[in-house]
């Protein structure tokens, strides 16, 4: 695969200020003191500090996996080069169109009928009309929706909900892929159409940045593996050094209990 | 495998490039509210279509639709328009279509004001799973609002038409006056949607300041009606300048130059608030979700 597409992310921060004193926030607080991450700015404001440090390329061609436990910074990475987030500090420079695929709902109104869904996915890609029509014909065909299209999603099975979502993810196809590892997780009824719709997009895409938590996922999809622990870059490297390292430090600890 | 939607994305000379850099300096800052505002504008289709959709659904299953907003506004219009102008002694011939009309628009402004407040906080799923200019929310809060508008002004037209009351082409002078409410409208829900994103207790306070504004603003009573002396009331009343500029041209009179100029310049301040505000929070309002 050849082209300019690349990332180039330069000393990148990201902090969370804890404003609102909700359950949700302090949550976050317990889990981020768990972790470490606590920490007060200028103003004295309670903040998360998601990234730290962060530097790293990506070059067209290049398969990156992003690893790291729960709340190592894969999720909010993901985010940022999603240009939902801006950095803090540092600087992000991406060259190419890009497509995130964050999560299976991905904005999508359960209230709306999956034919509406698929309408505000088509408008906000910015497709004509004939091409709009086009996207709901392909996703309506792989999500095997039928009579449900004109059916609001909230009574979608899970199944038909998680097809949707699948379907219209990968229904547009983007020179740099940004994805969370709910998309290598499909029910097995239709885990071999996906695989293959699946294959075909990441084949299509210059480069591919995969957030997961599993090593044979990364393994299998990746040719160079970016470690994240609690927020900073621990190693990056081919796949089976940094997974040799990566998994060597959790099986030392059963060893001790 | 039929994946044939093309990526419109890409254009064929040079290829797009983002660049996101942390200590914005004002220029930078300035770039990219621009950036917002023109990428929000080129997908106005889904502006649209989302404030379309926010109708529909808010009556989805209900037989009149949002025709139940003109009956509602039919009905109260009819029962405080006889009641007021009884209070007020004026003949319900001339009271009634101005407190239809005033009633009417009068409600559009102040919900443009209070869900620009909510414009955002509303979207917090989308802002946070996609990157979306926060342009398109605005746009869709203000289509949603004018939507109800559209449905409100039957019952304008019904009350004028009972009253053979015609404005003549005078009523054609509230076009500027809509333009103007466009870009106002447009520019309070950045402004708002942005402050409250950060400040969840904004909306409550704009809710009160609303609900003054509408008792002093003469919506209920009609600007003549007011004693000379308590004249500044109009004079340092925003509200009161926006609404004449439309409300005027469709009572059959025109809207003086000083309303205007007073208008243009609280208009002109308010974008400028809007710029500056929204243009300092813009990179941040993600992480207030």
């Amino acid at each position: 695969m050849h082209g300019d597409a690349r990332i180039e992310v330069t000393g990148l921060s990201v902090f969370f200020p804890l404003y609102h004193a909700g359950s949700r926030s302090l949550k976050k607080t317990v889990f981020a003191a768990a972790a470490g991450r606590l920490a007060r700015d200028r103003k004295q404001r309670v903040i998360v500090q998601a990234l730290r440090d962060v530097s790293f390329t990506v070059r067209s061609g290049d398969r990156l996996g992003l690893i790291g436990g729960n709340g190592a910074g894969k999720t909010t990475l993901l985010r940022t080069l999603a240009g939902i987030y801006e950095p803090v500090m540092g600087r992000l420079e991406i060259t190419g169109s890009l497509h995130a695929l964050l999560d299976a709902q991905l904005g999508m109104n359960p209230d709306l009928t999956g034919r509406e869904n698929i309408l505000l996915r088509g408008l906000y890609s910015n497709l004509s009309k004939p091409e709009i029509a086009r996207l709901e014909e392909d996703v309506r065909e792989f999500a095997e929706l039928g009579e449900f299209m004109d059916l609001p999603v909230r009574i979608y099975s899970a199944g038909m909900v998680v097809r949707l979502g699948f379907g219209l993810a990968t229904a547009i196809r983007p020179r740099i892929l940004i994805m969370d590892e709910w998309l290598m997780a499909g029910d097995a009824s239709f885990i071999e159409k996906a695989r293959a719709r699946l294959e075909d997009m990441v084949s299509g895409a210059e480069i591919l940045v995969l957030a997961s938590h599993s090593p044979t996922v990364v393994k299998e999809w990746c040719d160079r593996v970016l470690w994240l622990d609690q927020g900073q870059v621990r190693d990056d490297g081919p796949p089976e050094r940094v997974l040799e390292r990566y998994l060597g430090h959790p099986l030392e600890e059963p060893a001790a209990a | 495998m039929s994946i044939a939607v093309p990526d419109r994305l890409r254009p064929s000379q040079a290829s797009p490039r983002l660049v996101f850099e942390a200590g914005h300096t004002s220029a930078v800052r300035t770039r990219l509210l621009l950036q917002d505002i023109i990428e929000g504008a080129r997908l106005w289709r889904l502006g649209l279509t989302l404030g379309w959709l926010d109708i529909k659904l808010r009556y989805r299953g209900s037989l009149l639709g949002p025709f139940w907003l003109t009956l509602s506004t039919g009905a109260m219009v009819a029962a405080l328009g006889v009641l007021y102008s009884t209070l007020f002694k004026t003949n319900t011939t001339e009271y009634i279509p101005f407190f239809a009309l005033s009633q009417v628009l009068w409600v559009f402004l102040s919900s443009v004001i209070l869900e620009g407040c909510t414009c955002f906080t509303l979207s917090e799923g989308v802002i946070r799973s996609v990157r979306m200019p926060f342009f398109v929310h605005s746009i869709r809060s203000l289509v949603r609002n004018a939507l109800v508008l559209a449905h409100n002004v039957l019952v304008i037209v019904v009350v004028y038409a009972y009253y053979r009351i015609w404005p003549g082409w005078h009523a054609a002078l509230a076009l500027p006056g809509l333009a103007l409410w466009t870009i106002d409208g447009l520019a309070v829900a950045m402004l708002l949607g942005a402050v409250c994103a950060r400040f969840r207790d904004i909306p409550p306070i704009i809710a009160s300041i609303i609900m003054i504004a509408f008792f002093v603003t003469p919506v209920i009573w009609q600007p003549k009606q007011l004693d000379k002396s308590l004249n500044w009331l109009l004079v340092g009343n925003p509200f009161f300048d926006l609404l004449e500029i439309v409300r005027a041209p469709l009572l059959g009179t025109t809207a003086g130059s000083h309303v205007w100029i007073a208008a243009i310049m609280f208009s002109v301040a308010l974008c400028a608030l809007a710029w500056v505000g929204f243009g300092r929070a813009r990179a941040r309002i993600a992480f207030w979700m």
